[in-house]
């Protein structure tokens, strides 16, 4: 493994080695081909789905233009959060600040759109020459009569990971301000994005047991439904890497309880119905829930098998965002009879890659934050025949010759849920058999 | 739909840009470092902004896009990014092992004002710089300009650091070339090898964004302009810059630091823009143009005279980058069409000059560049009187789906369809392409749409 930089051995492990725990939450090694974004994005990511929000970036043209709606996060309702805003940052703005601008353009964008409420983000720039964006957006909302909430999230004040943090802070500022009256048997779903219109069949699944989704943060989020967030009885946690900061604010000052999940892959998927049902206590709603698994179980097991007899022996890389989702993936493909020879995360925490290494089959690469000359070398060597990833692994993985599926935020099929899990079986069947690699 | 928030009344904006139609330097800056031989792009700043222009390259090309980063953090922008651009040089060297690493800025390095001329000195100095390798850098501030001033300005670096002049010229003309794609690159080389000219074009994205799959992935692919071709541009003979907004100044800096004289010109896109190109690669090559161009031009003539009918009068929307813009409706206008609504997010004085004169006899024709010129505003101008087609990246599809009418995609980024690395607009047989892409826009739309009793088997 000489192409694995001294610096960054540390992030590098194999499963069956007991001795190391892997080094993580570290920032990139300046000069790397590192995978991964900045707190900026971090937290656009987590609120962009807030659908009746508009969301203002404060800065260059930037960092507008490279999130204007590249997120398949769905919306049933309002579509304004797709629309790119900006204040064009020009030099003179740079030199006498970006105040005047800011304010100026909040107000024409309230008035053009008349949003629920407006998050307004600080970008790099507007960190160092110290516009008072606290300020102009506690002036706004008194103005304006919505909430306008500054996300200061400047893109080196850390990593990814701190932007899940400043969004959370972002929306507990809203949680609390409006109480509606709700159902005893309701949850709030935390770390679902509704990507491809998964959120909606999570929301159909617990309705089936009898169970009110309260509040989703944020995949198709309203402002309404999160400043009602506060009265569910319990906070169901995805993708906890960017969300449990938020479970743990509510459940200081809300005392609302929280379980972290996974919706991805049967067991996990079972796992999350159970747990809820279990949370309140109510046989008639576990009794659903063990119906509606054995169900889906029995329709999905023959299909799976299909899949499980052809894809035998197939190796798969996995490089996602958060460790989590790694671990179900992981899971995922063994039921489909695929082995994970690489697991590796941009955003893992020590837990998460400890759990990962108890799970995986002897010999397994673990890495955390790793870049292109590594994934591609390790590809290499464990012979792997598809890779998992996102936007910018994929050209790499195809030029080498592997089957490639998406699992980040540019998936175009559900790949939550008991049909998200066929799709996913549909879908590594489908590049990993494809005859174009007996071209190559 | 997404653009039902778009209202016909303009309101007033004074700061507010709305879907932009430009994006920021440091992109353009790495798109160009990708046309150089071997070099691996360096983003000078956080780690966002590399992540950010990587995966817009990449959606766009669906190629591998690699480029290191500085990773600023709180700390570098207390005490500046020297030392992060110092380790981040002795990495790359290290691990990824480049010829060359091509530094730009961004907005945070840029304010913070660190300076790379003496960073890179000091590195060299104290020899992280390998023997034989080079370290170039240019300043991309982001709050300057838009993409394509990141790009000229990358470009413009490479006769810095590279061009020299002997005593000896050689007969070879410079091809500078602008933004355009992979395939206008290709096409505008088949041209010049046509006309048996020597030639070094740079940037070259040819053979580096539209790589062959293998099964082999080479980090620093075959294309890209070598390092012995960007030192011998100083022995050229004549430089032509293809598209003024993103070459002219690299030109002007050949000039005074090599004495070779230029000729900027539009880029070839369409009739009239692909003669002067071809007239000017002739005159100043002193060669003359062959049979087999003229041929290609008389099948172009061809084409657009036996469906003219389909483009007389159809009203057009455009937004883009200066450089492409402006042949572009040149040549929609010499097919009898009327581009009515042009936008660029980029300052242009070029932009300007030429739609003030090409559109003044449309009547209703707007145009508008720079601040405040962006996408929302062009499709409230089409809300107020409708086109039959718009031009555009992926982001004009919302606009085309919202109003139905057909989008023809020229631009960055095109994230949605595949095509445009590999088919060209440029030259004759690109004017070819693109008409028939037009046509069948129209002609598809029209079976889709018109009664029932009214489709035709005869077009």
């Amino acid at each position: 493994m000489g192409y694995i930089l001294k610096e960054r051995q540390n992030q590098v492990s194999v499963a069956g080695n007991h001795a190391e725990t892997i080094d993580c939450n570290k920032a990139s090694l300046a000069g790397s081909v590192s995978q991964r974004a900045c707190v900026f994005c971090g937290s656009r990511v987590v609120l962009y789905p807030i659908a009746d929000a508009l969301h203002l970036i404060h800065g260059p043209i930037g960092c507008a233009a490279y999130t204007w709606d590249i997120r398949g996060s769905l919306s049933s309702g309002s579509q304004l959060y797709r629309l790119s805003f900006s204040t064009d940052l020009q030099e003179r703005d740079v030199i006498f600040g970006g105040e005047k601008k800011l304010i100026a353009a909040l107000r024409e964008l309230i008035d053009l759109h008349h949003p629920k409420a407006a998050f307004v983000y600080t970008t790099c720039i507007v960190g160092v020459i110290g516009d008072d964006v606290e300020k102009i957006c506690q002036i706004v909302e008194e103005e304006k009569g919505i909430p306008v909430i500054p996300v200061q999230a400047p893109g080196f004040q850390g990593t990814k990971k701190d932007g899940y943090r400043i969004a959370c802070e972002a929306l507990f500022k809203l949680i609390g301000r409006i109480n509606r009256p709700t159902p005893a048997h309701s949850i709030n779903i935390l770390g679902d994005f509704n990507l491809a219109g998964e959120l909606w069949m999570l929301v159909d699944y617990y309705k089936q047991i009898g169970v009110n989704v309260n509040c989703s943060l944020t995949g198709d989020g309203r402002v309404e439904d999160i400043g009602n967030a506060h009265n569910a009885a319990l906070n169901v946690v995805q993708c906890s890497g960017s969300m449990s900061r938020l479970a743990v604010m509510m459940e200081e000052k809300y005392g609302i309880p929280w379980k972290r999940v996974s919706y991805f892959g049967i067991e996990d998927m079972s796992e999350a119905l159970y747990l809820v049902a279990r949370f309140f206590n109510d046989s008639d709603m576990m009794e659903k829930a063990r119906n509606l698994v054995r169900k889906q179980f029995e329709r999905l097991m023959p299909k799976l098998q299909w899949y499980k007899d052809k894809l035998k022996g197939k190796k798969a890389a996995i490089y996602v965002g958060g460790a989590f989702k790694a671990i179900s993936l992981v899971k995922a493909l063994r039921l489909i009879g695929v082995q994970s020879v690489i697991v590796g995360s941009q955003t893992g925490t020590k837990e998460d890659y400890d759990v990962i290494r108890r799970l995986c089959d002897e010999g397994t690469i673990i890495v955390d934050d790793s870049n292109p000359v590594e994934l591609s070398n390790f590809v290499k060597e464990k012979g792997a025949n598809i890779f998992i990833g996102g936007v910018k692994e994929r050209p790499i993985a195809y030029k080498l010759g592997l089957g490639f599926c998406d699992h980040n935020h540019e998936r175009k099929i559900a790949l939550s849920g008991y049909d998200g899990m066929l799709n996913f079986a549909k879908e590594i069947y489908a590049t990993a058999m494809s005859p174009i690699w007996k071209f190559t | 739909m997404l653009l039902r928030h778009t209202t016909a009344k303009e309101i007033d904006r004074k700061a507010l840009t709305i879907n932009p139609a430009k994006t920021c330097q440091p992109v353009g800056a790495m798109y160009a470092a990708l046309g150089i031989h071997g070099c691996l792009p360096h983003s000078h700043g956080s780690q966002g902004c590399c992540a950010y222009h990587r995966s817009a390259l990449t959606r766009h090309f669906k190629e591998p896009v690699l480029a290191s980063t500085s990773s600023f953090s709180e700390g570098s922008s207390v005490f500046g990014g020297a030392s992060n651009l110092t380790q981040a040089i002795q990495t790359i060297f290290k691990v990824y092992n480049p010829d060359i690493i091509a530094v730009h800025t961004t907005c945070l390095s840029e304010t913070i004002g660190d300076d790379l001329n003496s960073i890179v000195s000091k590195a060299d100095e104290d020899g992280l710089i390998p023997e034989g390798k080079k370290v170039i850098y240019c300043n991309t501030p982001s709050y300057v300009g838009s993409h394509i001033t990141g790009y000229s300005n990358q470009v413009a670096a490479l006769v810095k650091f590279f061009s020299k002049s002997t005593s000896h010229k050689c007969n070879v003309i410079n091809l500078v070339n602008g933004w355009m794609e992979p395939s206008d690159q290709r096409e505008i080389k088949r041209i010049a090898k046509m006309m048996e000219i020597r030639t070094i074009m740079f940037p070259d994205m040819t053979d580096s964004l539209d790589t062959p799959l293998t099964g082999k992935y080479d980090m620093f692919p075959k294309g890209g302009v070598t390092q012995e071709d960007l030192t011998a541009t100083g022995d050229s003979r004549f430089s032509i810059g293809i598209g003024p907004d993103c070459t002219e100044n690299t030109c002007v800096k050949l000039d005074e630091k090599c004495h070779v004289k230029y000729d900027v010109v539009d880029i070839p896109i369409g009739l009239k823009a692909t003669d002067r190109f071809i007239m000017s690669l002739s005159h100043h090559s002193g060669l003359p143009v062959p049979g087999c161009i003229n041929d290609e031009r008389g099948r172009l003539l061809d084409m657009v005279a036996d469906n003219s009918k389909y483009l007389y009068g159809k009203r057009v929307a455009l937004y883009g980058d200066p450089d492409t813009l402006v042949p572009l409706v040149e040549f929609l206008i010499s097919l009898d069409m009327k581009p009515v609504y042009v936008i660029t997010g980029s300052e242009s004085n070029y932009f300007n000059k030429h739609m003030e004169k090409m559109l003044k006899n449309i009547s209703g024709a707007k145009y508008k560049s720079g601040e405040l010129a962006d996408t929302f505003r062009l499709h409230q101008w089409i809300k107020q009187e409708g086109v039959d087609m718009i031009f555009g990246n992926t982001y004009a599809k919302y606009i085309a789906r919202d109003e139905d009418i057909p989008l023809i995609r020229i631009g960055f980024p095109i994230a949605d369809r595949p095509g445009h690395n590999f088919f060209p607009i440029t030259g004759y047989v690109g004017a070819t392409n693109l008409v028939i892409q037009i046509l069948n826009a129209f002609l598809d739309k029209q079976d889709r749409t018109c009664e029932e009793e009214k489709v035709e088997f005869q077009m």
